[in-house]
């Protein structure tokens, strides 16, 4: 065969590739040119019989058409597949504008509310008995309300690159945009939305770049925030006591608070709860376990939401939900709360038809 | 931060137990991480003597001891150490004994035929440092049989605690003294250093070339020193708090960093090149080789410390290699400068330099403590090296850090709730090192000691863009009155402790509470109990996922993508939930659990603006129904999505006659087996179907898969009306059935809506019983069955009446689908 031969066969391959109509008479051609007996295979193989010194070039070029040939017959296979696909789904279809079965396939006794979800819906229960109102806001925030307008300027240590998720390009303000590291934002968003008086609890998603057996990339956090005239740090307190002891059920449960520091807090402290550390106990021992972070709101954070801090002052807390889930329900390890595993679900879940209620109890 | 109890000692004279102070430390804010007695460990081990060292008989290694441990009897002890011979004294542990270096406790024994009763312990044995080139080697006067732990001053627990970030003050002893002294646990000890009278002029000079790159610097040199090993005291003190002793002129600088708060650097005159160093910004890839044995690039933003030669240090962060003093050093020039905190701060992150000198600067160190400090050290080096100080050079100025502070005595209480004598008050703040200025009944003003540069600070503010000018400048105003206040209230009430103050509980702002949750919140809550209700399990998935499988559920882009992703495939953030429901539902199926029912309320991430942020209901469905005798099991289909979606919009309260299904759902459904559902032509409420089948395959799930998604913020707030009287008619309904032929290509609701539409008057129901496709039907067509209540209003319906009505029904159904009556 010659070399325009060579060629023929090429083209009328070629054509007979494009032309095929299903995957049947796709490899009816494939067989015909590549097959044991195929037309190209025997070129292959008589290669042998080629005088030597033609035998290298000779072979390169059937070899190169070889190449040719199966790439055309991959791609035309890709796109028959994805047709045959097509086929096959628009035979399946079905009219879904039919009314639904009148019974879902399962009943509230199997179906439950996330661990998370329960505490948060606790959360609101409690304060919202205290007269506080349920804020929401974005995760993927600007770091002026994450950090700026809380007083966490660019170099303070709480924004070290590797806690914070970054997205790329800025705000219409110019300012960068990251995954909220915390729900402070909303002690922003909030005095910037509405005057005082200001009572609220936010709870939500949270985001930072942190990862091992006790850290989650995303985990969940509630913020408070309680602005008014003659709110004092004595309130401050009063306040997270009556939260801790009724949400963890504990009339008696002993409270610490220990100075500390945060920026957007003045005087700021860290609340302690009593446990046994060797057995989990709390209200029981003489240990202390930390549990939540709070401070009357800076001066700088109420200026910077335009509230003159002569006339308005109050206080803001921060704690994590899943730390005080876990605490309440003895839960030692906080990875399976992302995994959605179905045994762990079952297990932890609450009764979607008992929400939680202060007349029910908590 | 680590000092050990002795060292705070010398700041503080204090009766106070270790308890005390611990406690004290935690709740004045400088909170106690951890207390290491390394004397509980070391407790038994004893000073003795070598009595007798003779070559061991069968090891050419060992030799064979006789050690007094200082009650006279002779013990026979084998030993390794080379520097073993008679006369020496060392540490003797006695069998019994846990050796904390090598782990061991102590046995009686023979080694090669010689009995070995005790053992002469290294320091590394003793876990006290690297140092196991041969046994302790203590002085000749060291007392026989004493206590090792007395003798060598180990009986003195180090304290570590965690410093927060406004308080470079504290990340010293003194001020950690001076901290305690407010809190009433003694009285911090006076502290100074008498200037050293130069004996020659300075060698080196210093030149501020930028003031970014350092605002104020001292230095001074000694000559003729001796730079050889520390003293003992020195090197031990160094040891506990983590600290390698490298040499005396080194320590030194250490030991200012810890005792005072007050880094310091030293070059070696011989090694530096030229006569001035020069404070200066970077050159743009200037090279570093730092003490750490690091080379850093720099860039413009660097502060540097630079000879003729180039940079010689990261001001403030680091020192460099090449002019640092080693034991050949016989000049040394004393660097003692003020940098920029923020400049330092950024540097440091800049090029991950942790050092205690960083730590410092970055949070602010005291600027009047430089000229004594400067003289301390120079005393030091001279007590420990030897050698004669030059003249001190100077460059720059001391900084304006003069402040004074006002406290009104009632916002003690107005800020802090704490019933506080103004006497207490005033007195914690002057043990503070704040001192009176002028005091009246009301109020008091106090200048702010120059190490606390966090109290009335001056950061700026960064007010929100949007407030009126007049609105920001007020809070402006009353932010620069109060803040200052509110640094004294502070310190008032965190030296008192605020176990002090009594708690009150939040007035009532109303009798009965109003309700907690918006609306809309209260949707959303209401829409996760009522998938749970119907058998779901409520989830909470990460909300960011690998792009490459994100992108199977809608747009990934860039702008959503996080930057600084913790794993590749933690990088996306998800397009909706159901993709995370659907991994989750992969990972149950792996683990044998293919049927699933998993929904979550989450976020689904289309912008990064407010409105590109949609709280969506969303659930997956995979694998069969339970199996159980009334009901077979099946593969869960579109329509349990389908169920699934108008639960929720049913609960939240959207009229299902309003709604529509169109079949234009996104990429990831099956498209012949997925649905829309709409409210009008724009607003999507909902999206449900079978999962793609690629999609599926690409997740890894190879059984039936349905989802749904339920989009809240779409769904309307429901009109708070109240209803009207429901029609509870006397009158019995009527039932009819109607089974009509029509294409197959026609939706079910054309059929339902068109009948419903037919007679409103009179039509209380339509419902779909039954739909049958088959041979017996023509080729492309499908009998649909519904079966009409009718509710007469006023009379019980005549025959002519119900037949008019069915015409009606059937004629619109014919109308608006073209389909036919089966006979």
């Amino acid at each position: 065969m010659s070399a325009d031969d060579l060629q023929a066969l090429r083209a009328d391959t070629e054509a007979a590739i494009a032309t095929a109509a299903d995957l049947r008479t796709l490899d009816a051609v494939r067989v015909a040119v590549l097959g044991r007996n195929g037309t190209l295979t025997g070129l292959l193989k008589g290669l042998g019989a080629v005088a030597p010194e033609l035998r290298k070039e000779r072979g390169a070029a059937v070899n190169r058409v070889k190449a040719v040939i199966e790439a055309a017959l991959d791609a035309r296979r890709a796109v028959l597949e994805a047709a045959s696909l097509d086929t096959r789904l628009a035979a399946e279809r079905v009219d879904v504008t039919l009314p639904p079965r009148p019974q879902a396939p399962g009943t509230a006794a199997e179906g439950g509310i996330h661990p998370i979800s329960r505490t948060i819906e606790e959360l609101t229960a409690i304060f919202g008995a205290m007269g506080f109102a349920v804020v929401e806001g974005p995760d993927i925030e600007s770091d002026w309300h994450n950090f700026g307008a809380l007083n966490i300027p660019d170099h303070h240590p709480a924004r070290q690159d590797q806690d914070t998720f970054y997205l790329p390009g800025r705000d219409a303000e110019g300012h960068q945009i990251v995954l909220r590291t915390q729900t402070s934002p909303l002690q922003v968003r909030t005095m910037l939305g509405q005057e005082p008086p200001i009572r609220i609890i936010a709870p939500g998603r949270t985001w930072r770049a942190d990862h091992d057996a006790t850290h989650s990339p995303m985990f969940h956090q509630v913020e408070g925030l309680v602005i008014d005239r003659g709110i004092t740090l004595a309130h401050l307190k009063g306040c997270l006591v009556d939260f801790l002891r009724s949400f963890f059920g504990i009339s008696d449960l002993p409270v610490r608070f220990r100075a500390s520091y945060f920026p957007f807090t003045e005087p700021s402290m860290e609340v302690d709860i009593g446990w046994n550390r060797k057995t989990g106990e709390l209200g029981k021992g003489s240990d202390w376990l930390e549990i939540l972070g709070s401070g009357m709101v800076h001066a700088k954070v109420l200026a910077n939401a335009g509230l003159d801090p002569r006339e308005w002052q109050g206080f803001a807390f921060g704690m994590g939900i899943e730390r005080i889930t876990m605490l309440k329900h003895g839960m030692n390890d906080l990875r399976p709360f992302y995994e959605a595993d179905l045994r762990w679900l079952k297990h932890y879940a609450a009764d979607p038809l008992a929400p939680p209620s202060l007349a029910e109890g908590i | 931060m680590k000092f050990t109890l002795s060292w705070l000692r010398e700041h503080l004279e204090t009766s106070a137990t270790l308890d005390q102070i611990t406690t004290t430390l935690s709740s004045i804010g400088l909170e106690v991480e951890g207390v290491e007695d390394r004397a509980a460990a070391l407790a038994s081990f004893r000073i003795a003597q070598v009595v007798e060292a003779v070559q061991h008989p069968n090891a050419d290694r060992l030799r064979a001891l006789k050690v007094d441990g200082g009650d006279g009897k002779l013990l026979s002890v084998v030993c390794g150490a080379p520097n073993a011979r008679a006369g020496m004294k060392g540490v003797l542990a006695l069998p019994g004994a846990f050796i904390p270096g090598t782990g061991i406790t102590l046995k009686k024994g023979e080694i090669r035929g010689v009995a070995s009763e005790a053992m002469m312990l290294s320091a590394r044995e003793m876990g006290l440092g690297d140092d196991h080139s041969g046994i302790v080697d203590l002085p000749a006067d060291a007392p026989l049989g004493q206590s090792y732990v007395q003798y060598a001053g180990l009986d003195d627990p180090i304290i570590e605690i965690a410093v927060t970030p406004n308080r470079g003050d504290a990340l010293s002893v003194r001020g950690v003294a001076r901290d305690l002294a407010a809190a009433g646990l003694g009285t911090l000890k006076p502290w100074g250093a008498e200037p050293v009278k130069p004996a020659y002029p300075a060698p080196l000079a210093w030149e501020i070339a930028d003031p970014r790159a350092c605002r104020w610097v001292l230095g001074r040199a000694v000559r003729g020193l001796k730079n050889g090993p520390s003293p003992q005291w020195l090197r031990d003190r160094l040891t506990a708090i983590g600290l390698r002793p490298i040499s005396a002129l080194v320590d030194v600088t250490n030991w200012f960093t810890f005792d005072l708060g007050r880094p310091l650097h030293v070059f070696d005159v011989a090694k530096v090149k030229g006569k001035t160093l020069t404070m200066r910004m970077a050159r743009e890839g200037e090279e570093l080789v730092a003490l750490n044995g690091k080379t850093y690039a720099l860039t413009a933003e660097d502060g540097v410390i630079a000879d003729a030669a180039g940079a010689e240090a990261l001001g403030g962060v680091v020192g460099g290699e090449p002019s640092g003093c080693d034991e050949t050093t016989t000049e040394c020039f004393i660097e003692c400068a003020l940098f920029d905190p923020v400049r330092i701060a950024l540097s440091g992150r800049r090029h991950a330099v942790h050092t205690d000198a960083r730590a410092r600067f970055e949070r602010g160190v005291d600027p009047a403590l430089m000229p004594v400090a400067l003289e301390a050290a120079t005393r030091m080096i001279i007590a420990l090296c030897g050698g004669e100080a030059s003249a001190v050079s100077e460059a720059g100025a001391e900084p304006a850090w003069r402040r004074s502070a006002s406290l009104r005595f009632e916002r003690l209480a107005g800020l802090g709730g704490a019933e506080v004598a103004a006497d207490e008050a005033v007195g914690i703040l002057e043990r503070l090192g704040f001192a009176v200025e002028a005091r009246d009944a009301a109020q008091v003003t106090v200048a702010v000691p120059s190490w606390r540069n966090d109290i009335a600070g001056s950061g700026a503010l960064t007010q929100a863009p949007g407030l009126s000018p007049e609105r920001a400048a007020k809070a402006a105003e009353g932010c620069a009155a109060i803040e200052p206040e509110a640094d004294l209230v502070e310190e008032v009430l965190r030296i008192r402790g605020l176990d002090t103050i009594a708690p009150v509980s939040l007035p009532v702002a109303s009798p009965v509470p109003t309700a907690a949750l918006s609306a809309r919140q209260a949707r959303a809550a209401l829409a996760r109990r009522v998938l749970a209700a119907r058998g779901m399990q409520d989830c909470v998935t990460y909300g960011f996922l690998d792009q490459a499988t994100a992108v199977l559920f809608g747009e990934t882009p860039e702008t959503l993508r996080v930057a600084n992703p913790i794993a590749a495939d933690l990088d996306q953030m998800r397009p909706t939930p159901v993709v995370s429901l659907l991994m989750a539902a992969a990972r149950n199926a792996a683990r044998g659990y293919p049927a699933v029912a998993l929904s979550e309320l989450g976020g689904a991430y289309r912008g990064t603006g407010l409105d590109g942020q949609l709280q969506v209901a969303a659930g997956v469905r995979t694998g069969e129904t339970p199996r159980n005798w009334a009901a077979p099991a099946r593969a869960v289909d579109a329509f349990d999505a389908k169920g699934d979606a108008l639960a929720v919009l049913t609960a939240l309260g959207v009229p299902m006659a309003a709604l529509s299904v169109t079949a234009d759902a996104p990429g990831f459904y099956h498209p012949g087996r997925s649905g829309v559902v709409r409210q009008g032509p724009k607003t999507v409420l909902a999206t449900f179907g079978e999962v793609h089948p690629h999609v599926a395959a690409q997740l890894d799930i190879a059984g039936p898969a349905v989802a749904f998604e339920v989009f809240l913020d779409a769904v309307p707030e429901p009109k708070r009306r109240k209803k009207s009287a429901p029609e509870l008619s006397t009158l019995q309904p009527l039932r009819r059935d109607f089974a009509f032929l029509v294409d197959a290509g026609i939706a079910a609701e054309a059929v339902l809506r068109a009948a419903r539409g037919a007679e409103r008057a009179m039509i209380a129901d339509v419902a779909l019983f039954d739909r049958y496709a088959g041979d017996k039907l023509p080729e492309g067509k499908v009998s649909l069955a519904i079966e009409v209540t009718l509710q007469p209003r006023e009379a019980t319906l005549t025959d002519a009446e119900i037949e008019a009505v069915a015409a009606k029904i059937v004629a619109a159904v014919t109308k608006a689908t073209g389909a036919s009556l089966r006979a």
